[in-house]
């Protein structure tokens, strides 16, 4: 059973959605308990960093002792952002931690036309091998909608560039994330959800 | 590198698709989920429901019909048409979609398009602007095309950026379904006025088009409707030609 954590950041209904034509088994927690319980842990998320701050201590916790016992944690776009200390977008929210580095705005470029949100299609540049990306290979597109982004460090494991060069999905032992919408990218975004749902079986 | 995306839209009366010319004469185009699934599997890079007839017959977006497309379609979800407060922009997020599209409710009251970013986030809220050619600029029009609004399209996009908007939809009236090509010199004011994603819409007829209005209309996105419904031209053959042209799409 994976746990998908609704902290109230946009609506689950598309992650639902993908999670259910995959098969997968999922609960939608109430208490923060039930992700110790979980052989998965998914934190969703759209819209702005600050809705984070409703993981508040005991879902920190719960989604810690988790991790620690070797539970995959998968953290997707505002979920990924929320995986390192802390973002630009909303400086008194702490994040999760599991990974150093904050979340900054993306630069945008003006004259090369590129905008701010980075709202689209792009693709994932590869850096090294991934259980996230099995069966996908560099250069697979999947759909952006950001404004903020994280560093590429040691986690790294797919980097996208839209003036500035990010991590678009990272990847260490038992911590995931991914900044774009795997259950808004076709089939490549399935892909990577089934890759997670073999990592936690 | 960023693609650019090419949009199908379907405009929903009673459930069913339909197209016009000019904003008229309605003909049925078929069903949206079938449709849905069609543009899943053929390369559509997103869709949007428009319900066309919800300002008019003050209807909320039929919630029966988002979700049905959603059940289809990994892609993202656009539903526009009688949103016109935050429960409907809610009902229509609860059902499926991903982001919602405001047009006469942005424009009469503008506050909409805050509230809707501070709870779902820029991403979600699109203002949809339907224009037409006039002398001295781009006259915007409300109430599916039938009342002049008395602004101006560039300055009302602009005004919409700064209230939270995550993108411009931009419909020229005067090529809606006409299949004579885009409004490349509206799209191109607008899309140089803000730094968010402008969808061009309106008059998609030909591959050629599309190349038109990613280049000289400087659009993010083209969106069209009867030529995908119709199966006039496959979206595969589209982004290739798109591709040749150097343009850059997701293929």
């Amino acid at each position: 059973m994976i746990a998908l954590v609704d902290y109230g950041a946009g609506n689950l209904t598309s992650v639902r959605k993908a999670l259910t034509s995959l098969g997968a088994d999922f609960v939608v927690p109430s208490t923060p308990e039930e992700c110790t319980r979980a052989r998965g842990v998914i934190v969703p998320g759209v819209g702005n960093f600050g809705a984070t701050a409703r993981l508040d201590a005991p879902w920190r916790d719960a989604i810690g002792n988790a991790v620690a016992a070797g539970t995959p944690l998968f953290g997707i776009c505002v979920g990924m952002q929320w995986l390192f200390e802390g973002s630009e977008e909303a400086p008194d929210a702490i994040g999760f931690g599991a990974i150093a580095g904050r979340i900054a705005r993306l630069d945008g470029n003006a004259e090369q036309r590129l905008k701010v949100p980075h709202v689209g299609w792009n693709s994932l540049e590869f850096r090294g091998t991934a259980r996230l990306l099995k069966g996908l290979t560099s250069g697979a597109q999947v759909y952006f909608t950001h404004s903020f982004a994280a560093p590429v460090t040691p986690e790294c494991v797919a980097a996208t560039t839209h003036a500035n060069t990010f991590s678009s999905v990272v990847e260490r032992d038992n911590i995931f994330g991914v900044q774009f919408h795997p259950e808004k990218s076709g089939d490549a975004g399935l892909a990577i959800l089934r890759n997670f749902l073999e990592v936690c079986a | 590198m960023l693609t650019k995306r090419i949009i199908a839209c379907m405009d929903v009366r009673d459930g069913q698709v339909v197209k016009g010319v000019k904003f008229q004469q309605l003909r049925h185009a078929g069903d949206p989920a079938e449709l849905a699934k069609r543009y899943n599997v053929e390369g559509i890079d997103e869709v949007v429901v428009l319900d066309i007839t919800a300002t008019l017959e003050t209807r909320q977006a039929l919630a029966r019909t988002i979700n049905a497309v959603a059940h289809e379609i990994f892609l993202p979800l656009t539903v526009g048409g009688g949103i016109r407060s935050e429960d409907d922009a809610a009902a229509a997020i609860d059902a499926g979609a991903d982001k919602v599209s405001l047009n006469t409710a942005a424009l009469r009251q503008p506050e909409l398009i805050a509230t809707l970013a501070s709870r779902y986030g820029s991403q979600a809220v699109i203002v949809a602007i339907d224009a037409k050619r006039r002398d001295d600029g781009f006259a915007v029009y409300v109430r599916s095309g039938t009342t002049d609004a008395a602004r101006d399209a560039v300055a009302w996009a602009r005004e919409a950026e700064s209230r939270g908007a995550g993108e411009i939809l931009l419909t020229s009236m005067d090529r809606d379904g006409t299949k004579a090509g885009f409004d490349c010199e509206m799209t191109a004011a607008v899309s140089d006025a803000v730094d968010i994603p402008v969808i061009a819409s309106g008059g998609a007829g030909s591959v050629d088009h599309f190349a038109d209005v990613f280049t000289r209309g400087h659009a993010d996105a083209a969106l069209a409707a009867s030529i995908f419904h119709y199966a006039e031209s496959s979206v595969t053959e589209l982004k290739r030609h798109l591709r040749m042209h150097g343009i850059p799409v997701r293929l």
